[in-house]
């Protein structure tokens, strides 16, 4: 299991699917956004190593959670930085674990809201499936499935490693 | 058990987070942070092409205002309409009230809409508590200035505006200058500089316009303007409410502003890149001098746009603290 988990050997494999999907969209120039935390840390790595011209975007998608009238506001909230005009522009989203797929669903209308890209292409480093809307990552490094006492974290950012652990 | 109209024990839930927000006092380090970190992102929300973000929606926000305001009522609801809350603006003073109905039964019809927050603006200090302690469980009220009491999210602005250019209020010298008397904004002010950690507080002011009691606050009084300049990091200047003036409290306007007026001679005296700030509306050449006001160090627009990232903030805490509420006791009452 752990080998599995080699965080270098899933950054090769999400930096090779990425490049294959940029060539195959035809895209040249897409502006990559992380999500908070572990997204922007993964983000960052990628960003570097597709030596990118524009900086790299982070996303605080508390204020577009939908469980606000159940748990409230996260009571740490950092601003986003998008320091480049998304309008027109394909989007690499990154994140480091889907499951409900809610995150997911919450960043794509906050980008919405600074404007209009031309596309939007997921990655993310690990699924744990138990999807609860229609959202798939186009990248992903590993696909798992936990046993219930199972919990799996990405923490960082330096070094970065996938820390999976039982729930006690 | 003694019923004090100002407890602010009131705006706090179990695990102390905001669920009204009435006023500074028995508010830490750590919370006023929180409120400043909050605005600080909701700034960010102001600067895209769309500025709203879906955490209000569906709720009903009531502006109550039973004391005209300009400034106030109107970044209070862009804050509202910016968290994607519906707004109701309720001015008070020519409505229902006029034709004897009692706060009571105003309070009662508006929970009848089902509103979920209160923006209460009072001249009656302690208004806001009042309402607070009697308002169905689940609904947030926020102090929109009451009386000579508190004006909690007018402070917080300043804070935000005042960290935005400074950093930190660690070593902060920051004065206060003119009408104390009738100035919620300022007790308001001091608690908060206070809380953050500024390293003095000054109040300038003739000794008419000072309340007996400010020093009680944790501030330092000081007669001579021409004195208290010196060091100077912040000079907050407040506007002169003659509105409130009742009986001869100054000799003239002249006079006060020979020497409480802020003009570019008594600037000089404070540090080089000493803040100029103003809650408005400005008095220009009765309190603060056009040149001082429309200057480089002047910050009193900045402060106004603050105004509603601070309101997103506090509006959006306080409605959390409700939710969290909510569905704590749901839990409690289940799990009997």
């Amino acid at each position: 299991m752990t080998a599995m988990l080699d965080i270098n050997r899933l950054l090769d494999d999400l930096e090779a699917g990425l490049r294959a999907r940029l060539e195959e969209r035809a895209i040249t120039a897409p502006v990559l956004i992380g999500i908070r935390t572990g997204g922007v840390w993964l983000a960052d790595i990628l960003h570097r190593r597709l030596a990118l011209a524009d900086p790299l975007g982070e996303l605080d998608i508390s204020f577009y959670r939908d469980d606000f009238s159940r748990i409230g506001l996260n009571p740490r909230v950092t601003p986003s930085r998008l320091p480049f005009a998304t309008e027109d522009r394909d989007i690499i989203l990154v994140d480091d674990v889907i499951m409900s797929g809610r995150t997911i669903r919450a960043a794509m209308n906050e980008i919405f809201d600074y404007g209009r890209p031309a596309s939007i292409t997921l990655v993310t480093l690990i699924d744990l499936g138990a999807r609860e809307l229609p959202v798939q990552p186009d990248i992903c490094g590993r696909t798992l499935t936990l046993a219930a006492h199972q919990r799996v974290k990405l923490r960082g950012p330096d070094p970065l490693h996938i820390e999976l652990r039982d729930a006690l | 058990m003694t019923h004090d109209p100002y407890s602010h024990a009131l705006q706090l839930t179990a695990d102390g987070q905001l669920r009204h927000f009435l006023t500074l006092d028995g508010l830490g380090k750590d919370l006023l942070t929180d409120i400043l970190d909050t605005a600080d992102s909701f700034i960010e929300v102001g600067e895209r092409t769309i500025k709203n973000v879906p955490l209000l929606r569906g709720r009903t926000v009531v502006n109550l205002f039973f004391e005209s305001s300009t400034r106030t009522r109107s970044t209070f609801e862009l804050a509202a309409k910016r968290l994607s809350a519906d707004v109701l603006n309720l001015d008070i003073s020519t409505s229902a009230t006029s034709k004897g109905e009692s706060l009571s039964d105003t309070l009662l019809n508006l929970e009848a809409m089902a509103s979920d927050m209160f923006v209460v603006r009072h001249s009656q200090s302690g208004a806001p508590h009042f309402i607070a302690e009697s308002v169905t469980p689940g609904v947030a009220i926020i102090n929109a200035g009451d009386g000579r009491h508190a004006h909690p999210t007018q402070a917080m602005l300043d804070m935000l505006t005042i960290r935005q250019r400074k950093h930190n209020f660690e070593g902060l010298k920051v004065a206060i200058v003119g009408d104390i008397l009738h100035s919620r904004v300022a007790r308001s002010q001091i608690r908060a500089l206070n809380a953050l950690g500024a390293a003095e507080i000054r109040v300038i002011a003739p000794a008419t316009l000072l309340p007996s009691d400010i020093e009680a606050l944790g501030c330092r009084v000081e007669y001579n303007m021409v004195e208290g300049m010196r060091d100077l990091d912040v000079v907050i200047m407040l506007r002169l409410q003659r509105e409130r003036m009742a009986g001869a409290l100054l000799p003239s306007e002249r006079e006060f502003y020979r020497l409480y007026g802020l003009s570019q001679d008594k600037l000089a005296l404070a540090n080089p890149g000493c803040l100029v700030m103003h809650p408005g509306p400005i008095n220009r050449g009765v309190e603060i001098e056009s040149a001082v006001a429309d200057g480089p160090q002047s910050v009193i627009l900045n402060q106004v746009t603050n105004g509603i990232a601070v309101r997103m903030a506090v509006m959006s805490m306080a409605m959390s603290g409700q939710v969290e509420e909510r569905s704590r006791l749901r839990q409690e009452s289940g799990a009997l």
